[in-house]
């Protein structure tokens, strides 16, 4: 996906918060990214290390979280593991399986100074 | 301009008013020369503060920021009675020829406005442009999908409170823009029939965002190798309340249904702007009738 404009809108959510909180310096940014989100992590540390430069967060860590993928499938009533999205259901074949976590995509905390 | 809703001035972007845009003269054919350009905006930040490390919980979705604008878009959209959808295909699915016949057949029926996305020129506004429809481009730079906040931005310069039909013709690219809302009533995904029937499992994301999927280009079908119920079967198994039409921008084949798709839209956008204009009526009424015997009593 567009790790580039993921990283842009992070670093406003992150310049926002750091202003608020009247941090002089991001230390380390938190991510939640789940395994069904459509983001390459190491993409998104590539783009991060460009973006951050010459702002409050300029040298600051990466840590990425990264929730596996988790359905609950229509077709045998029963929550499942999915490694992608729209993969069909490992215990009955099914293609109706609903996405129920794994594709957040979320800026969990900050480490500020 | 100063924006609305982010308070972002000028610097944000390259803003370029060839004219005064709320008095379109739709009978010239010279570049209206309103377009807007994004570049890279350095974002500049300073903090005083404290000295001490320390973690702060904040939560917040990557994409909250451009859902908000996308929030306001579409409430500035519903409060004009515009029905806006947006476009999404593969570079050369044939997007804007689409738009430009829609807007030709269309367009003594209903207001049409369009936003052209495109990384680069000012071609496709320019298209739609001959037709005499409003058309704001906005390049999005190395940008490869349209935000919320430029949406915004375009719509500000496009006479909304018409009402109509708004199509906003996203950056060709069937991966990005479909993490982005802009705020529109459907994501409309164009697929045409050189590109292959398999697309839809391909780039799922696009076409599970997508609510009506149009199968273009169908003049062409006898000399492909295109098999267009084994591509509706995939469209269905990644979106099973996925609409389809088929139709040909050529022949004209097919669309007429997807005239009707649009006019249901822009009726009921209407509908509910008449629903909002009756209960401002009503209230600005009572509060009068209020006043009027108050004004009696004294």
């Amino acid at each position: 996906m567009h790790e580039m404009a993921l990283c842009e809108s992070m670093i406003d959510i992150v310049e926002d918060q750091a202003r608020r909180e009247g941090a002089r310096r991001v230390l380390a940014v938190y991510l939640e990214v789940g395994a069904l989100a459509a983001v390459d992590a190491e993409s998104l540390r590539f783009c991060f290390d460009a973006v951050i430069r010459g702002t409050v967060a300029d040298g600051a860590r990466l840590e990425i979280d990264r929730p596996a993928g988790q359905g609950w499938c229509l077709g045998c009533d029963s929550q499942v593991s999915i490694g992608q999205r729209f993969d069909p259901c490992p215990l009955c074949g099914s293609n109706r399986v609903q996405v129920t976590g794994g594709d957040e995509m979320r800026i969990t905390e900050l480490e500020v100074e | 301009m100063m924006c609305s809703v982010c308070g972002c001035g000028t610097g944000d972007f390259d803003h370029d008013h060839g004219h005064d845009h709320h008095h379109h003269d739709h009978d010239h054919d010279h570049d209206h020369g309103h377009d807007h350009d994004y570049g890279a905006g350095p974002a500049g930040a300073h903090a005083p503060g404290l000295s001490q490390a320390r973690m702060v919980r904040i939560e917040r979705d990557i994409l909250s920021k451009n859902d908000s604008y996308a929030a306001e878009n579409r409430r500035l959209f519903t409060e004009n009675g515009v029905f806006a959808v947006n476009l999404v295909s593969s570079p050369g699915s044939g997007k804007t020829t689409l738009l430009v016949r829609t807007i030709t057949d269309l367009g003594g029926d209903l207001p049409v406005l369009v936003i052209e996305g495109d990384q680069r020129t000012s071609r496709d506004a320019d298209r739609i442009r001959a037709t005499g429809a409003p058309a704001i481009q906005v390049n999005t730079g190395k940008g490869c999908h349209l935000d919320a906040h430029m949406v915004g931005h375009a719509a500000g310069s496009l006479p909304l409170d018409g009402g109509g039909l708004l199509m906003i013709e996203n950056v060709g690219n069937l991966v990005c823009p479909a993490a982005f809302d802009l705020g529109e009533a459907h994501k409309v995904a164009i697929l045409s029939v050189t590109e292959g029937e398999d697309k839809p499992i391909k780039y799922p994301d696009m076409f599970a965002a997508a609510d009506l999927m149009l199968v273009s280009k169908i003049d062409l079908l006898p000399h492909l190798d295109f098999d267009l119920g084994q591509c509706l079967d995939f469209a269905r198994r990644v979106n099973p309340d996925i609409e389809i039409l088929p139709l040909s921008a050529t022949t004209g084949e097919g669309l007429e249904a997807w005239y009707d798709w649009l006019r249901r839209g822009c009726r009921a956008a209407l509908d509910r702007r008449i629903e909002a204009l009756d209960r401002k009526r009503e209230a600005v009424r009572r509060m009068a009738e209020n006043l009027g015997a108050k004004g009696r009593a004294m």
